[in-house]
């Protein structure tokens, strides 16, 4: 592969400053919990029902916990008293939970079990839930082993093709993904509704009815995970199934995502607090736990720095995305993710009208691949100077497909002719799909092939870059990370510490807290 | 010239190489297998949709059970295009400094505008684009005008909400950006602001601008708004407008006298520092205005 010759001791320096910003997240994630990671804990042992509550179905997790944080009890840990009732009514979990959301138990009159009963119960319960999604993982893992399989997280084999379905209805989704997996995609994501990352629960069943995209629900998992198995046994490929884990319930999705057999999630350790406003510490806390389930389960994340040159200019903001990655790299490293699973996250999103724009990307691809070389890097398409000119679209995507094969990127979502029109018809995925196939086919051993000009503009412009990543990553590390975000070190936005959604939902853990999870997993 | 081919207005039809030769093409799937049946199937489609000299480019397999067409063809009808009126958005397009000034000196205080992705809607792109400094297209955002006081208040506003801030703001104008249109959510949303409004005797205090990549102008009339924006639109153009219906509600309708008796491209010295807004004008009714 064509290098770029960056300095590594500059590339030393970024991971030493990130992994000093991290520091005193790490303390905060180590004294507290929220809601969302109490209600993951809830759905990995069992509870996954929903009760009537308005005419609609409400999740039982939702249900428990409101009640045990409006009497101040979550921060012993939900466990501490669930775990209890279970012994004290000799209930499995799930009958427990529908006893409890229903509000035919109050599990805080209860007797009391010793404690030492009660943890031993509580670690067993934990126990046997990771088992489970080990079992999960393996099956997956077999079914791959099974199909012909072609991903490769350094991007070795090509481009993974993926593409995203998003009609609002998860039947008619299935007949969308499929038609993709018969046209050559590898992987299909799911749009969720626009939104659902505000929800404070995950919605329950299969769902028909959705804005901008189809409900993440468990049921709607297993549906599309159910049939993306059948279409790849019968195309004799394994096809990958994406969701989304972020906002306020991305412990949850985790948690769901895990149980249902996902390969990709989409997660990052600050996209809530920068583009849907949720509060700091709550995302910050809630990423670490949804990434300890997600790294058992051996999914791969994609982080979500390419939404940055979707609000920030993406020339001059190449360093963002770059400060991002390492900032995220940590924080995943710090979950136990390995490099393999850490589908880092940019962008094509240059003005197409700029001289020489595709030398400026291909040295902002080429550099994420160098920098990250086992990561599977994650690059999007197009879309900030999409506009309903079909056929100048399409040649956009021609040109970032080409970029992202000459430069290895591991997972391409395939860029729609229709960006900024509507949700993708089934002919605008199968002619993305044919124009990636055409070039990935085409272009397959161009970067292997060509070497990069010494000081030339494509190794200079990934020098500035890194350069720029270097002084940024000094500054929040200076001001701290909190700080730098309300200051607008990424993406132009600007959040406080106190400010955005879900700051209600965190605790600080009791001395006795309770949850055998953080010792497991 | 001899054989020069002129297009009759009257009689227009689409162009390919030879003038009313009707060219158009159009590219669709059926829900069955490619075969036979099926490409007869496409072509009685085209022929349905007033096509002549119908020429099937292809025909692909997009999926098990549905085949893809690129058909090209004649189009029988023909449209006078001398009659068509089109709704559209009356504002002379203005320069930042332009619009400015003519604050500056025709009204005299900071216009204020109000702006919001409204209901579930979660992308800012669009309400960004318009207002963040920074701009679109090398157009500056509403929030570098130096007359214009200008407020966003991001994505996934409620209406209510919106309409109190509006409030709480004094705004002279309310920008609202929808990109979601799924299941017409998009007028759904549009709809009830503007009744919300009217419930709170708003709408004719303030001006109605709605945006997006699928609003246009006349969906933002029907929708209650005064006017409507859709893909391209540069800051500068939605700045134009505002400042160009707040003079007309107020009387003063026509610029074009201030604008001629300016010196081209000279600066004029402005040198009124703009006021903390507080509203002089008492705005005429909007039907008094119109």
């Amino acid at each position: 592969m064509a290098q770029l010759r960056l300095d590594s001791s500059k590339i030393d320096h970024c991971r030493q400053l990130a992994r000093e910003i991290s520091k005193p997240v790490e303390e905060l994630i180590d004294t507290h919990t929220t809601i969302a990671i109490e209600r993951a804990t809830l759905r990995l042992i069992g509870v996954n029902g929903a009760v009537n509550r308005g005419g609609q179905a409400f999740p039982e997790v939702n249900a428990i916990i409101e009640d045990l944080q409006s009497e101040g009890t979550l921060s012993k840990g939900v466990l501490y008293w669930f775990v209890n009732g279970m012994i004290q009514k000799k209930m499995t979990a799930a009958e427990l939970g529908t006893a409890v959301a229903l509000r035919k138990i109050n599990l805080l009159k209860l007797p009391r079990s010793p404690d030492e009963q009660v943890k031993k119960e509580a670690r067993r319960l934990c126990d046997e839930a990771k088992k489970f999604l080990i079992r999960q993982r393996e099956h997956r893992d077999s079914l791959r082993a099974e199909l012909k399989d072609r991903f490769d997280p350094e991007g070795k084999n090509g481009p993974l093709l993926y593409v995203i379905v998003a009609t609002g209805n998860i039947y008619d989704d299935v007949i969308q993904a499929k038609a993709a997996a018969q046209a050559g995609a590898d992987a299909i994501a799911v749009i969720r509704s626009t939104a659902q990352s505000l929800l404070d629960y995950v919605p329950h069943g299969a769902t028909t009815v959705g804005f901008g995209g189809t409900y993440a629900t468990q049921e709607n998992f297993r549906i599309m995970r159910e049939a993306l198995d059948a279409e790849g046994k019968r195309l004799g490929r394994y096809i990958r199934l994406t969701n989304y884990c972020s906002g306020l319930c991305m412990t949850e999705i985790a948690a769901l995502g895990a149980m249902e057999r996902l390969d990709f999630l989409l997660n990052d350790a600050m996209y809530g607090i920068l583009f849907r406003d949720i509060n700091m510490k709550r995302t910050l806390i809630d990423q670490h736990f949804s990434r300890l389930i997600i790294a058992l389960s051996r999914i791969v994340i994609h982080t979500g720095e390419d939404n940055y040159l979707t609000t920030a200019d993406a020339i001059e903001n190449g360093h963002q995305v770059l400060a991002s990655q390492f900032i995220n790299e940590r924080f995943a490293s710090n979950a136990h993710l390995t490099d393999d699973l850490m589908g880092l996250g940019h962008a094509q999103e240059m003005n197409p009208e700029h001289p020489n724009v595709f030398l400026l990307e291909i040295a902002r691809a080429q550099m994420t691949r160098e920098i990250f070389p086992r990561a599977p890097i994650k690059f999007m398409p197009p879309t900030r100077y999409k506009c309903g000119d079909i056929f100048y679209s399409h040649l956009m995507d021609a040109m970032f497909n080409l970029v992202g094969v000459v430069t290895g990127q591991t997972i391409q979502l395939l860029g729609m002719a229709t960006e900024a029109m509507h949700t993708p018809l089934l002919q605008d995925r199968w002619m993305s799909i044919k124009n990636a196939v055409y070039i990935f086919n085409g272009a397959k051993d161009l970067g292997r092939d060509i070497e990069y000009k010494k000081d030339g503009i494509i190794c200079s412009w990934a020098d500035k870059v890194l350069d720029d990543t270097v002084r940024l990553l000094e500054s929040i590390r200076t001001q701290g990370l909190f700080r730098a975000i309300e200051k607008k070190a990424f993406a132009e936005v600007s959040r406080t510490e106190t400010g955005g959604k879900g700051a209600d939902g965190v605790m600080r853990r009791d001395s006795d807290y309770l949850n055998p999870f953080f010792e497991i997993l | 010239m001899a054989g020069e081919t002129r297009v009759n207005l009257k009689k227009l039809k689409p162009y390919g190489d030879i003038m009313d030769d009707g060219t158009i093409q159009v590219c669709f799937t059926l829900p069955v297998e490619p075969s036979p049946e099926a490409r007869e199937a496409a072509i009685m489609i085209a022929q349905k949709m007033g096509l002549d000299q119908i020429k099937l480019a292809t025909m692909e397999k997009a999926a098990d059970g549905f085949a893809l067409f690129v058909i090209y063809g004649n189009v029988r009808h023909t449209i006078d295009f001398t009659q068509i009126k089109v709704v559209k958005i009356e504002a002379k397009k203005r320069s930042r400094e332009e619009i400015d000034q003519i604050i500056a000196e025709k009204i005299g205080r900071k216009l204020v505008v109000v702006g919001a992705c409204t209901g579930y809607d979660a992308h800012t792109v669009g309400i960004d684009a318009i207002f963040n400094m920074k701009g679109f297209a090398g157009d500056y955002g509403l929030e570098r005008y130096q007359w214009l006081d200008a407020h966003n208040l991001g994505a996934q506003v409620l209406n209510g909400d919106l309409l109190e801030k509006a409030i709480a703001l004094k705004a002279d104008a309310v920008l609202v950006s929808k990109v979601v249109t799924q299941h017409n959510i998009h007028v759904k949303d549009l709809k009830d602001l503007t009744h919300k409004a009217d419930q709170m005797g708003l709408r004719e205090k303030m001006i109605w601008v709605a945006g997006g990549p699928r609003v246009t102008h006349p969906l933002a009339l029907e929708c209650g708004f005064e006017a409507g924006f859709g893909v391209g639109t540069k800051p500068s153009d939605v700045a134009s407008y505002i400042v160009e219906e707040f003079l007309k509600r107020q009387g003063q309708g026509d610029l074009k006298a201030t604008a001629a008796a300016r010196p081209k491209g000279g600066k004029v010295p402005v040198k009124i520092s703009p006021k903390k807004s507080k509203k002089t004008a008492k705005l005429p009714s909007r039907k008094k205005a119109r």
